[in-house]
């Protein structure tokens, strides 16, 4: 088997908010190309700190420290621009939040935008229709895209944000929760959807939801209290743990 | 039964507050009335003669609505560049710091300087270096006022919109950045239009601050009865002039002087109804 350079790579990443305590130890694990990789985990076990980290969101804030590795292609993003990373890995948050003074266009070219980058209309159009159209929202909003993205529903909203980050053509999609805050049918559509991305993009999702990392996710993780306990096949992961903890959150008993 | 009563003593400790203001209102009509029917209603205001010789008296409010405005108008002109770095500072760079709490601490106890203190501050030192700016001659008018005026109003304008740049969701502002935003590009792009209602209802409330401020603009603005014909000419405001005449005024002179009063009661009382609703609305968002 030939080797071949990881889309991404932790290597004994750690991150701490305080001097005293991490709220992430240790964390090595390669993530390979278009794949849907789901981190599970308790409230608190440093999933969603361990995600934010992959597009240098901890950078906004000083006291928090990232210390180890973290490869993007071989290459160490905390030693990039942080700009530069977050061009390249975008990212969907737990509550939808579109750009509410900016209407549904405007919403999915906001990348470019924000960034200064100048397209023409034609541009514009072809991106804001194949975007739409890949989040499969285009035929629910052909006909309103000049008004605000906040009329539209939660699912919708959340699959708006999804072509916005997606408009930056990023090589990775961090999603939060990103189906927490949806109702189950909004949130079967989102799955689907995800199945279908990963054609393009590598999705990292952190997620409450053991049934929807098993639909949808080829590698799973399960971290505990800051550690990666556990890392592998997601049907392997759910059907033969390794880890007494992995077993114990997967029955129920922890968690 | 100790319920009812209770009721009916907070209906009517309620009620006061309509009735002071209707009061207030009956009594600026009635007694400004004789100057409107003498000079009419619309001569009143496009009229800027100020004059009691007697036998032959001419009054008129629009040199001092004009004074009143351009002063206010400039206050908040100036006030912007002061009062906006400061909501800033304290709503989104340094949020949640102590450096922004004592900033904002320092903020809201000027806001409780009285006005004499600021109209003496103008008047001993700022009015000197106007004089030796060779800006305007005696020093006092209409800038001079305003400068003034801005600084006063900075507290109002400064910690309002502070509280709405602050309200902008994290969410939003993390969506910017990582599409790849600078924090520059996140306050222009999501920050301003987002808190952008809610900042212009808090200048707007400031503006309604301005225009009622008497003792600053009395001390400062050179009190002549006169349109100002630049920046730096002295003239009146609608506050000044009834400070400056009330107390020697009756007949004619004294309704048109309460007349200027009900202007400048309505105008106010607009200014801060139309801030209010914004601040509504701003809130829904």
């Amino acid at each position: 088997m030939e080797s071949v350079t990881p889309m991404l790579e932790f290597k004994k990443t750690c991150i701490s908010y305080t001097k005293q305590t991490m709220a992430v130890k240790y964390v090595s694990a390669a993530i390979e190309k278009n794949t849907i990789t789901a981190i599970m985990g308790p409230s608190g076990c440093g999933k969603s700190t361990l995600l934010r980290a992959v597009n240098l969101m901890h950078n906004l804030y000083p006291n928090i420290r990232v210390d180890g590795e973290i490869l993007l292609n071989g290459e160490n993003i905390l030693a990039m621009e942080p700009i530069d990373v977050r061009r390249r890995v975008g990212m969907v948050f737990q509550r939808p939040a579109p750009f509410p003074t900016m209407s549904i266009y405007d919403n999915v070219l906001s990348g470019f935008a924000l960034n200064g980058i100048k397209l023409s209309k034609a541009e514009k159009d072809a991106i804001v229709e194949h975007r739409l159209r890949s989040v499969s929202l285009w035929d629910e909003v052909k006909d309103v895209l000049n008004k605000k993205g906040t009329f539209l529903s939660g699912g919708q909203q959340q699959r708006l944000c999804i072509a916005r980050a997606l408009a930056m053509k990023p090589d990775v999609l961090l999603m939060d929760e990103p189906t927490s805050a949806l109702d189950p049918i909004a949130t079967k559509h989102i799955e689907e959807l995800l199945l279908e991305l990963q054609k393009e993009v590598t999705i990292l999702i952190v997620t409450h939801n053991m049934g929807q990392a098993k639909r949808i996710s080829s590698k799973s993780m399960f971290m505990y209290l800051g550690e990666l306990v556990e890392y592998g096949d997601t049907e392997k992961l759910f059907t033969n743990p390794v880890d007494e903890r992995t077993k114990a959150y997967l029955t129920g008993k922890m968690g | 039964m100790s319920d009812k009563l209770y009721k009916i003593i907070l209906f009517v400790a309620a009620l006061v507050m309509p009735v002071v203001c209707g009061g207030v209102f009956y009594a600026l009509v009635t007694d400004a009335y004789e100057a409107f029917d003498y000079f009419g209603f619309l001569n009143f205001l496009t009229s800027s003669e100020w004059s009691y010789t007697e036998g032959n008296e001419q009054y008129g409010a629009l040199s001092f609505i004009t004074g009143t405005l351009m002063t206010t108008l400039l206050a908040l002109i100036f006030c912007i560049p002061l009062s906006l770095p400061v909501a800033l500072f304290v709503g989104e760079y340094f949020k949640g710091t102590k450096i922004a709490s004592v900033l904002s601490t320092i903020t809201d106890l000027l806001a409780g300087i009285p006005s004499i203190i600021y109209g003496l501050w103008g008047f001993y030192t700022l009015r000197p270096i106007m004089i030796s700016l060779n800006i305007s001659p005696q020093g006092s008018g209409v800038l001079t006022a305003s400068l003034v005026l801005a600084i006063m109003i900075v507290p109002y304008a400064a910690s309002l919109s502070a509280e709405f740049i602050k309200m902008v969701p994290t969410d939003l502002k993390e969506s910017a950045y990582s599409l790849g935003a600078t924090h520059a590009e996140v306050i222009r792009k999501v920050v301003f239009p987002v808190a952008g209602s809610g900042i212009f209802s808090s200048y707007i409330l400031a503006i309604g601050r301005a225009l009622g401020e008497t003792m600053t603009v009395t001390m400062l603005i050179g009190n002549t009865n006169n349109i100002p014909n630049s920046i730096t000419s002295t003239g009146n405001s609608m506050a000044s002039i009834i400070a400056n005449q009330f107390g020697e005024a009756d007949g004619l002179r004294l309704s048109s002087l309460i007349a200027i009063g009900l202007i400048l009661f309505l105008i106010t009382a607009l200014i801060n109804m139309i801030g209010k609703v914004m601040i509504k609305r701003a809130r829904i968002v």
